[in-house]
């Protein structure tokens, strides 16, 4: 069995998923002279909005001039999944923390960030793709070689504009939480507790440790 | 001796020259009025590039008939905001949506003259919810939405000749009230000059303005035939009371210029409009039938429509007693002015040598104690003494309007002499004066006419402009300066040209506004009759000899920008509608020939009508007026014109790629595209 203070752990793992239902997960700051409030848009775990009311359509607006897709929430699959995956991880760590087995502790701790990597895998995809695939046909500007892919974190200028990437309140959250749960295995392997630990546990989390490392 | 003879003549011509260089010498240069020691002005009224004013300075536009808007101090234009005349930089008065504001029981005046812009108040003080603003010529009131800066509602006044007097808009914008300059026979007939005194009268007229969309005349107090010029409400005690000057008590109808000035006092008419309110209430006013337009703007359909009223409310004094009372005023004053405590009413005799200052508390007792001296027209005239506060010596030639600071001292506009004069209201002693160039109308302290001024900046409105700026051939822009009244003297920082004329302003602290600014009209709100909310809802349909295109405009293309099937003799009424949803992104549309509406333009999310009738078989091009993006010399369209009778189907069309399309259907194969520039590839 894990100690209290892991379980506690695990727990607040989970728990600091839930701020990515009601914030966003990820922004991206667009910043031009014609623009000198900024636009942008934000990733939020079912669509995806813009920051201030009309800025998506605007973004769609002037990304027609280089030929991009327009982005449309309804139209990306991810969307509609995500927040199952995350509310299942969610629970999944409760229970882990309930039923307080280390090796579930340790699978769980896996599980999400496995599932984190697909997503950030899968989210830099998503800006590849609209960023590469232009309709050169009717772009009105063509740029030879210029491509219009925003970067995952960090600025970048495309044309006129600094795009900026940063993550969410959402984001930072689950951020946190794949330290917190990793925290958890690895003070729970510091200090075995009474008549609880066996090897094969250890070695799990050990390994589990190191992966993050 | 002869010599002598000569030298002594010589000597007297040297002096005779001398004397005349000398006496020539001493005859004044022609440009003395400069700003003497510039000292920090500059700094003072600076606003680094990318900062905001301090303070928005709505300044009516006079004889234009609209209102310009200035921040201040750097006196910089900000917008002219089109009220009572047509404008052509947005089309405002020319197309079917704006045309209704400039409704009246005339047909559609489009050109008036505005003179006294007033801020709504809560409490006294500004709210920023609204400005109004007068039509002197053909009576009217409008109401200016400040989250829009649009006119928004505008409301005929029957039974009145020339609005110069209002508007004034009471403590808590109960009313919005004016008065009639010239007196007329009411309700109006033909009658002789000789009748003057029996027929003619002058009505102040109560309007109540506190909801937009419903601005309604609630009723009119019938006053002697007086010339009625301006007022202010009393605040505080005297809340509940307006005060308006009157001149030609002689009753002249020719050469007023002399006839009107022989009194040596004419009267402020104080009114008790709580009174009056209370006897309409009672049922005491009469009924009588009229017609005056009343015109609102819709924000959902963007469009204006006209309501003609049938009736007005009109009370008699003598049905009253208690509503009306004249306070005797040296040599016909124009300005009345309440002070911020609410017990001074500063006169203004433009001819007087004197500024008499009566006193609220001082009036009521006089009427308590009915210290009448006579009646005129059955109005009681109060004794002068009785209500005489102080009268300030010295003011200067001419005083005309006064503004208050929070800290007891009025400024007092000075027309003659040209100057403005601060003077204490404690002791009623002048205590600084200033030119100003030339010949200062109103002036407009910060704040001025609220219980609590911001003060900081006194600005002069001026009638002259003669040498003040480059000249521009015999038409000049008009004058205005700004002073600093931060310190006991006052001291000029700006001198700025205005549009037509600045009659009167006010100001209002641009924190309470600034933040409340639509910046574009939502699509989903938009409920024009011919809105198209996306590209999909446009197209043409035809009834008669009328074709209707229901048209959108977006960053950087007209849908549809081909139209086919209009023949000589239709009129085209091109419905665009901007599908942007971003600040600051306007549409125009011109189309060539346009006789009647020229152009429209049209704010983000709003729908505006063009009106084009096609004259002559051909294919005429139209574009967008405002450069709204780098492809904006591409935003274009063409209407064929086929002879009436034509066989021409009527279509609108919109095809991405109109080469591209027809090199298909003709099978051909396409020329190779152009090569891209060789430059080296990112990937």
């Amino acid at each position: 069995m894990m100690s209290v203070r892991a379980r506690f752990l695990i727990v607040l793992a989970a728990l600091l998923l839930l701020p990515m239902f009601v914030t966003p997960i990820w922004r991206v700051y667009l910043q031009a002279p014609q623009y000198p409030e900024g636009i942008g848009m934000q990733i939020w775990i079912n669509t995806v909005k813009g920051i201030k009311e009309n800025d998506l359509d605007n973004i769609n607006n002037l990304n027609h001039y280089i030929g991009m897709k327009r982005i449309e929430p309804d139209t990306i699959p991810e969307l509609r999944i995500m927040p199952y995956i995350v509310g299942l991880l969610c629970a999944a760590g409760l229970v882990a923390a309930a039923v307080g087995r280390r090796r579930g502790a340790q699978l769980w701790v896996v599980a999400f960030i496995l599932v984190a990597v697909v997503g950030l895998a899968d989210f830099w995809k998503w800006e590849y793709d609209y960023g590469h695939d232009l309709d050169m046909e009717n772009a009105i500007i063509k740029v030879p070689g210029m491509t219009y892919q925003p970067p995952l974190i960090g600025s970048k200028q495309l044309l006129n504009f600094t795009a900026t990437s940063i993550p969410g309140v959402g984001g930072i959250a689950a951020m946190l939480a794949v330290g917190v749960g990793v925290l958890a295995l690895v003070i729970d392997r510091r200090r075995p507790v009474l008549g609880g630990a066996d090897g094969a546990t250890v070695g799990a989390g050990e390994r589990a440790a190191s992966l993050v490392a | 001796m002869s010599l002598t003879r000569k030298s002594r003549v010589v000597a007297s011509v040297g002096a005779v020259l001398l004397g005349v260089t000398y006496l020539y010498a001493c005859a004044p240069t022609t440009k003395t009025s400069g700003i003497g020691n510039v000292g920090d002005a500059a700094a003072r009224t600076y606003v680094a590039p990318g900062s905001y004013d301090e303070f928005y300075f709505f300044a009516s536009g006079g004889f234009s008939g609209q209102v310009a808007v200035y921040g201040l101090p750097s006196g910089r234009l900000l917008k002219v905001i089109p009220v009572f005349s047509q404008n052509a930089e947005n089309g405002y008065g020319y197309n079917v949506e704006t045309k209704a504001m400039l409704n009246s029981s005339w047909g559609l005046i489009p050109w008036d003259d505005s003179h006294h812009p007033s801020l709504s108040m809560t409490g006294g003080e500004h709210d920023g919810r609204w400005l109004f603003i007068n039509a002197n010529n053909t009576p009217r009131f409008a109401r200016i939405d400040l989250k829009s800066f649009e006119t928004v509602e505008t409301l005929e006044l029957p039974n009145t000749g020339g609005n110069h007097g209002s508007p004034y808009t009471t403590e808590n914008s109960e009313y919005v009230i004016s008065a009639t300059r010239f007196s007329v026979p009411i309700p109006q007939k033909d009658v002789g000059f000789d009748k003057f005194a029996d027929e003619f009268k002058g009505t102040i007229s109560f309007v109540k303005a506190d909801e937009f969309g419903k601005m309604d005349l609630a009723f009119q107090i019938l006053v002697p035939g007086f010339n009625y010029d301006l007022g202010r409400p009393g605040k505080g005690p005297s809340h509940g009371w307006v005060f308006f000057t009157s001149y030609n008590t002689e009753q002249a109808h020719t050469k007023l210029e002399v006839n009107a000035s022989k009194n040596d006092k004419d009267y402020i008419a104080a009114v008790n409009w709580k009174a009056a309110e209370a006897c309409v209430a009672a049922g005491k006013a009469k009924t009588w039938p009229t017609r005056y337009a009343h015109n609102v703007y819709n924000d959902s359909t963007h469009s204006a429509s006209t309501e003609f009223k049938t009736s007005v409310k009109v009370l008699d004094p003598k049905d009253c007693e208690g509503t009306v009372y004249f306070l005797p005023t040296p040599k016909s004053p124009h300005g009345v002015d309440v002070d911020p405590t609410g017990e001074y009413i500063v006169g203004g005799g433009k001819l007087a040598t004197v500024i008499p200052v009566h006193s609220f508390s001082k009036m009521q007792t006089a009427i308590t104690e009915k210290k009448f001296d006579s009646e005129a027209y059955g109005i009681p005239v109060i004794n002068y003494d009785a209500t005489m506060y102080c009268e300030v010596q010295n003011p200067g030639l001419g005083p005309l309007h006064n503004e208050f600071d929070a800290q007891g001292n009025a400024y007092t506009s000075v027309f003659i002499s040209s100057e403005i004069v601060k003077w204490s209201l404690k002791d009623c002693v002048v205590s600084d004066r200033v030119p100003t160039y030339y010949s200062i109308g109103h002036l407009s302290v910060m704040g001025g006419d609220t219980k609590t001024p911001y003060g900081k900046y006194v600005v002069a409105m001026n009638k002259i402009t003669k040498d003040r700026y480059l000249p521009t051939g015999p038409e000049l822009a008009h004058s205005a300066q700004l002073y600093d009244i931060s310190g006991p003297k006052m001291k000029l920082l700006l001198d700025f040209p205005t549009i037509g004329e600045p009659h009167y302003a006010q100001a209002i602290l641009a924190s309470k506004i600034k933040g409340e600014q639509v910046r574009f009209y939502k699509l989903a709100d938009n409920h024009h009759p011919y809105v198209a909310r996306s590209e999909q809802e446009t197209g043409v349909s035809r009834s008669g000899k009328t074709v209707h295109v229901k048209i959108t405009a977006i960053r950087s293309h007209f849908a549809p920008d081909n139209i086919e099937g209009v023949q000589v003799g239709d009129t085209v009424l091109v419905h665009v509608t901007n599908l942007e949803q971003d600040w600051d992104v306007p549409h125009g549309l011109a189309a060539m020939g346009s006789f009647s509406d020229a152009e429209v333009l049209v704010m983000p999310g709003q729908t505006r009508t063009l009106t084009w009738v096609a004259k002559y078989p051909g294919v005429y091009p139209f574009y967008c007026t405002d450069f709204c993006s780098a492809l904006h010399q591409e935003m274009s369209g063409y209407v064929r014109v086929a002879p009436t009778g034509s066989m021409v189907a009527l279509s609108a069309t919109t095809s991405p790629n109109t080469q591209l399309a027809r090199l298909a259907a003709s099978a051909q194969t396409p020329p190779p595209a152009p090569k891209a520039p060789s430059a080296p590839s990112g990937r």
